[in-house]
């Protein structure tokens, strides 16, 4: 038997795309932002509130990836942002050349920000790097405060966590979670990690997750 | 299942490295980082199931896991990242820095010997 030492890189095509997207966004002085749940915590809800709140202050785009349908598309076009839905037919993540094409489809000239909704997935789109500057995790306080615990990849590599639907907390709706379990175990993979605890629902902590984008996106102007 | 996606990839290159030398590979080994969260079994799943009739079928392989390193910020340290107790092991500081995770990386192929 003969062993030959390779050494390469086995997903150099996706980076391929990634480093690409990369440097159109920058080019083109967008901040991109890779959105990763489980399914229903509250992304789409998160974009749309974003997107008509922060309305005059930036203009955003968004990359819609599911498994199949456009039912979330339908939500971002309500707002009348541009948006690009990509179906994975069954692919749990989204890859870099799935967005590479939906970035030309997007009026990029004329946007600061693109949201990438991910596929509701925890674990496999944290494997894949599309280009984004930054990504960010959103847990609804109805999944539990063990799950950074529970899966640490994506806590640790994400700039921002949201904790969502903070509504049910107040309403005693979901007493046994304990948020500030969920803002340690988040804390000790990644002490760099930005947290707010929102609703996106009544806009309860809101404020503080658009001042976040809005400085951003700024920086991405520069 | 992202194992899924790795699995073609992989197929691809080592397919590729066969063809350059018209041997049949019979092993592999890959080395990952951590925050790739691959599971094994699946990927040995997936693999066996899209390798059936090409020149990679039978093909066994061997997947290590490199840990997450991390550079303590207090004391300089750099460490092995445990994510139930991730603090420094030597001044037990939670202050660190996790460094880049190791690449997939298709390390060895073991090719079928004349």
């Amino acid at each position: 038997m003969r062993k030959v030492d390779v050494r390469k890189k086995i997903l150099s095509a996706n980076e391929k795309y990634a480093f690409q997207n990369a440097r159109f966004l920058t080019d083109n002085r967008i901040l991109c932002l890779n959105m990763i749940s489980s399914p229903g915590s509250g992304k789409t809800t998160i974009l749309t509130r974003t997107i008509n709140e922060l309305n005059d202050k930036i203009k955003i785009g968004v990359i819609e990836g599911d498994i199949q349908t456009d039912i979330d598309a339908e939500r971002i076009r309500a707002t009348k942002a541009p948006v690009v839905q990509i179906n994975t037919n069954g692919a749990c993540h989204l890859s870099a050349a799935q967005v590479s094409g939906a970035l030309e489809k997007l009026p990029s000239g004329d946007l600061n920000l693109i949201f990438i909704e991910n596929v509701g997935n925890l674990v496999c789109p944290s494997a894949l790097e599309l280009g984004e500057a930054g990504k960010i995790v959103v847990l609804s306080v109805a999944e539990g405060d063990d799950k950074p615990a529970k899966y640490p990849a994506i806590f640790a590599k994400s700039k921002v966590l949201l904790i969502n639907k903070i509504d049910m907390l107040a309403a005693g709706a979901q007493d046994d979670f304990d948020i500030e379990r969920a803002k340690a175990d988040a804390r000790k993979l990644n002490k760099a990690i930005e947290i707010f605890p929102i609703s996106a629902k009544t806009g309860e902590g809101m404020t503080d997750w658009y001042n976040w984008l809005i400085k951003s996106a700024e920086k991405s102007r520069l | 299942m992202h194992e899924m996606m790795v699995a073609e990839n992989l197929l691809a290159v080592i397919s590729d490295e066969a063809a350059k030398r018209k041997i049949k590979p019979i092993g592999a080994k890959i080395s990952c980082g951590k925050l790739y969260v691959i599971n094994d079994e699946a990927l040995c799943f997936a693999f066996e199931a899209i390798s059936e009739g090409t020149c990679c079928e039978g093909l066994k392989l061997e997947i290590e896991h490199k840990p997450i390193q991390a550079r303590c910020k207090k004391c300089d340290e750099t460490f092995n990242v445990d994510f139930s107790n991730p603090n420094c092991p030597k001044c037990e500081s939670s202050d660190f820095e996790l460094l880049p995770d190791e690449p997939l990386l298709l390390e060895e192929i073991e090719f079928q010997e004349d």
